[in-house]
């Protein structure tokens, strides 16, 4: 079967950079650094959390118009600390033409850099494609657990399988500089929870 | 009214509102005592599929094939909860414990549906629920257990639902869950750890079922020194699978259970040469300590994904002259195995393929091998396909035995192939570990397919298939459950429908449109004289999952099954 470069693009870094991600959750006393378990707050910038970068700021132009995403934590620019202590912390970020956005993604996007919960909303499993929609030749998140997918053009509202929700959205200073945090996640991150 | 005052009563209302939508406690229970699961009362349904030997026979007959036409639902109960219901529904003596996806445990009056209680597992918020669903609970005494998809198994007083002990089996950020019904065997509770897909290395745990004290634990693949550890390289048996996520079937006269095995980790057989033990296998294990008394593999070097965890029936066999233990599995990996079961040994007596496979050339006569086509066998780096899907030829629901047809009756998946390419891929921990990009997966129609979902009638005896039903829109994957009445029910269609057929001919006799589609089992029981049959419908799961692969593949595919448990409960109009 023919791979769409993109799609394999992302999943390749996803995988390939595993072992980073495995050897820095393996750091024990740095999880448990003050901060580490909080959520993303106003002020914090995003960091690569995989792949030959893992750890340094990212940059609007670090990013492809059109994805893949790549997977972030937000770090504290006062006290260094990566909030790696909760998978819950960790994002999507992907940069797309920002025409294509709604004027609710536009309004959380750095240009057309947006953000959102790499945690798929309906039973936790994190995101890990950027693949075609099931319904339309967009390019959307998709969570392989159970074939959920969001349209990051759209606050990444569900346009396919059993997710209840869209995900939480990362709002992002609309500047060119790394990527800042403007504001808290907006909606509840994580898998929704039964009664 | 004073704010404070206005809040308060405000709570004291909520706490009145609380009592008065339960019914409960339970006035009346009956113990469940070590003679009663070995004996069940006909109208009773205390293990997975009614009785130790797995067979999914219910001896009531009430409803037959004369009056099924007037089924009709008496209650219903929603469980308020999404996902993939998998859970029969437990009875003992007019009680119902209804378990569902999120580790939720609801006991209900079984006559009446109302509530008793609810126990609600408050799951960690940051749980990876890769297959979030729970196949029930296992009754001792006075007491209820419950395992559950944040790795623990817990301990509820039947009565009230109250937790009595709560132990955790391992770490569920390792990527370690429980999704079975425990199994109980004279004050043990024995259950077995999922995550094969997340580079675990499986085990079949004991619990002491009054204090929740481990008692012992075997692990499916054999660690270095232990006896089959040569048929893996390196340090390829420390994340290799073999998941134990289903109930065991148990043997009192031996003592002996049978449990079935997942397949070897990550999928690619390349990526872990040898044959693997004991993954795909039925394991023969002591009850009291875990020790494994003897094993069959169904085959060797999985690289399919074709786990065997749905454990075989225990059936007496009339087979050339003789009374065959035997030991029965219709398998994922597409052939219908007849074993027979001796103290020190699993022997093969029979295989043959129940849907169209490519995989297999033949079957070793004596050992009972079956024979690889190398063509269709998934390696690294090149993508391979094959038949049936990785979903198999019959996944994890179960088939049943009726004791008066002497047939096995087979909720089978025919037509469909899929393949994949192999990819070397680092573990992280709690993370999927395939060996294969999840999207890759391929499901596939055969060219020409009319159908696709097959309730399969087979003659373990002679080989010979006595009937079947076709689905041309839709896979079959639901349990099924035989009845003295000579009716068998099943869901498990995308239509939503729940059904009866006649168990000799294969007759549709009777069909019930239900909320969602039905992946569970279905049961019988009886209270005060009336019998009733109940099925929880709740879609999901893998249901889903091949749903989804087959839109656009499948013209006219239902794929828009709505989500949420209800339990339905019928009986016959009178």
């Amino acid at each position: 079967m023919c791979q769409d470069p993109t799609r394999r693009a992302l999943i390749l870094t996803v995988l390939a950079t595993g072992a980073c991600v495995a050897s820095s959750r393996s750091s024990v006393a740095e999880e448990d650094l003050p901060g580490s378990n909080e959520r993303p707050q106003k002020a914090d910038v995003l960091v690569f959390s995989e792949g030959e970068h893992a750890g340094e700021v990212i940059k609007p132009q670090d990013l492809k118009v059109g994805g893949p995403p790549v997977r972030a934590w937000p770090k504290d620019p006062r006290t260094s600390v990566i909030r790696k202590g909760s998978r819950l912390n960790e994002v999507l970020v992907v940069k797309l033409d920002p025409a294509e956005l709604d004027e609710e993604t536009r309004s959380r996007a750095a240009g057309g850099v947006v953000a959102y919960s790499v945690i798929c909303v309906h039973t936790g499993c994190p995101i890990t494609a950027w693949v075609k929609a099931a319904n339309s030749d967009k390019d959307v998140f998709k969570c392989v657990c159970h074939n959920s997918e969001y349209d990051p053009r759209q606050s990444a509202q569900v346009i396919f399988g059993p997710a209840p929700r869209r995900l939480p959205a990362l709002p992002l200073e609309p500047d060119d500089g790394p990527l800042t945090v403007a504001a808290t996640f907006v909606g509840k991150v994580g898998a929704q929870q039964a009664r | 009214m004073a704010l404070k005052q206005w809040l308060l009563s405000g709570l004291l209302a909520s706490t009145c509102l609380v009592s008065i939508a339960a019914a409960g406690p339970i006035e009346n229970y009956s113990p469940v005592t070590a003679e009663r699961l070995k004996n069940p009362e006909p109208g009773n349904w205390m293990h997975y599929r009614r009785t130790y030997d797995g067979q999914g026979y219910s001896p009531l007959d009430q409803i037959n094939t004369s009056n099924v036409k007037n089924l009709t639902p008496v209650w219903t109960f929603s469980t308020g909860v999404i996902e993939g219901h998998e859970a029969p529904p437990i009875i003992n003596n007019g009680v119902m414990f209804v378990a569902t996806p999120s580790g939720q445990v609801i006991a209900l009056n079984a006559k009446t549906g109302d509530e008793y209680w609810r126990y609600k597992r408050q799951l960690p918020e940051d749980l990876f629920q890769l297959h979030p669903t729970n196949r029930g609970v296992g009754l001792w005494q006075d007491k209820v257990y419950l395992a559950t998809t944040d790795d623990h198994v817990v301990a509820l007083e039947a009565k009230t639902g109250k937790v009595v002990w709560d132990t955790k089996v391992q770490d569920y950020k390792k990527g370690q869950y429980l999704t079975l019904m425990p199994l109980v065997v004279d004050g043990k509770v024995i259950v077995g750890g999922s995550g094969g897909e997340l580079g675990v290395r499986g085990y079949v745990v004991a619990y002491d079922a009054e204090t929740g004290k481990e008692l012992w634990r075997t692990f499916t693949i054999p660690g270095t020194g232990e006896p089959g550890n040569e048929t893996w390289s390196g340090d390829d048996w420390k994340t290799g699978g073999g998941s134990a996520w289903m109930t065991g079937n148990y043997d009192p006269d031996t003592k002996t259970v049978y449990w079935g095995t997942g397949n070897a980790a990550p999928w690619p057989g390349d990526t872990h040469s040898g044959d693997n033990l004991y993954t795909s296998s039925v394991l023969a294990l002591d009850p009291d300590s875990g020790k494994m008394k003897t094993y069959f593999q169904y085959h060797q070097n999985d690289s399919w994904d074709w786990d065997e965890v749905d454990a075989p029936m225990l059936v007496d066999l009339q087979k050339d002259g003789r009374t065959i233990k035997s030991l029965i599995h219709p398998g994922r990996n597409a052939i219908f195995w007849v074993l027979e079961r001796k103290p020190d040994s699993i022997k093969y007596v029979a295989g043959w393929p129940f849907v169209h496979t490519d995989v297999w050339k033949g079957i070793e006569p004596e050992s009972g091998k079956p024979i690889v086509d190398p063509a269709h066998k998934p390696v690294i780096g090149k993508r391979v396909e094959f038949c049936p899907s990785l979903w198999g030829g019959k996944d994890w629901p179960s088939a049943a035995y009726s004791q008066k047809t002497g047939l096995v009756y087979v909720p089978a998946n025919e037509n469909f192939c899929g393949g994949f390419t192999g990819e070397k891929v680092p573990l992280v921990a709690g993370q999927l570990w395939l060996g294969t990009k999840p999207e890759d997966i391929g499901l596939t129609p055969r060219p020409g397919a009319t159908h696709f979902g097959e309730l399969q009638a087979w003659d373990p005896a002679t080989g010979k298939k006595a009937w079947s039903h076709n689905f041309p829109k839709s896979q079959l994957f639901g349990s099924v459950t035989a009845t003295a009445g000579d009716l068998i029910f099943v869901g498990g269609t995308n239509d939503r429908m729940f059904r009866a057929f006649h168990a000799k001919t294969g007759e549709l006799l009777w069909e019930q449109k239900t909320n969602s589609g039905i992946m569970a089992m279905p049961i019988a029981y009886e209270v005060d004289g009336t019998q009733y049959i109940a099925v929880q419908s709740g879609w999901g799961v893998d249901a889903q999952r091949i749903q989804d692969g087959l839109v656009g593949k499948v013209p006219g595919l239902e794929n828009n099954v709505p989500q949420g448990g209800v339990v339905w409960v019928f009986a016959v109009k009178k």
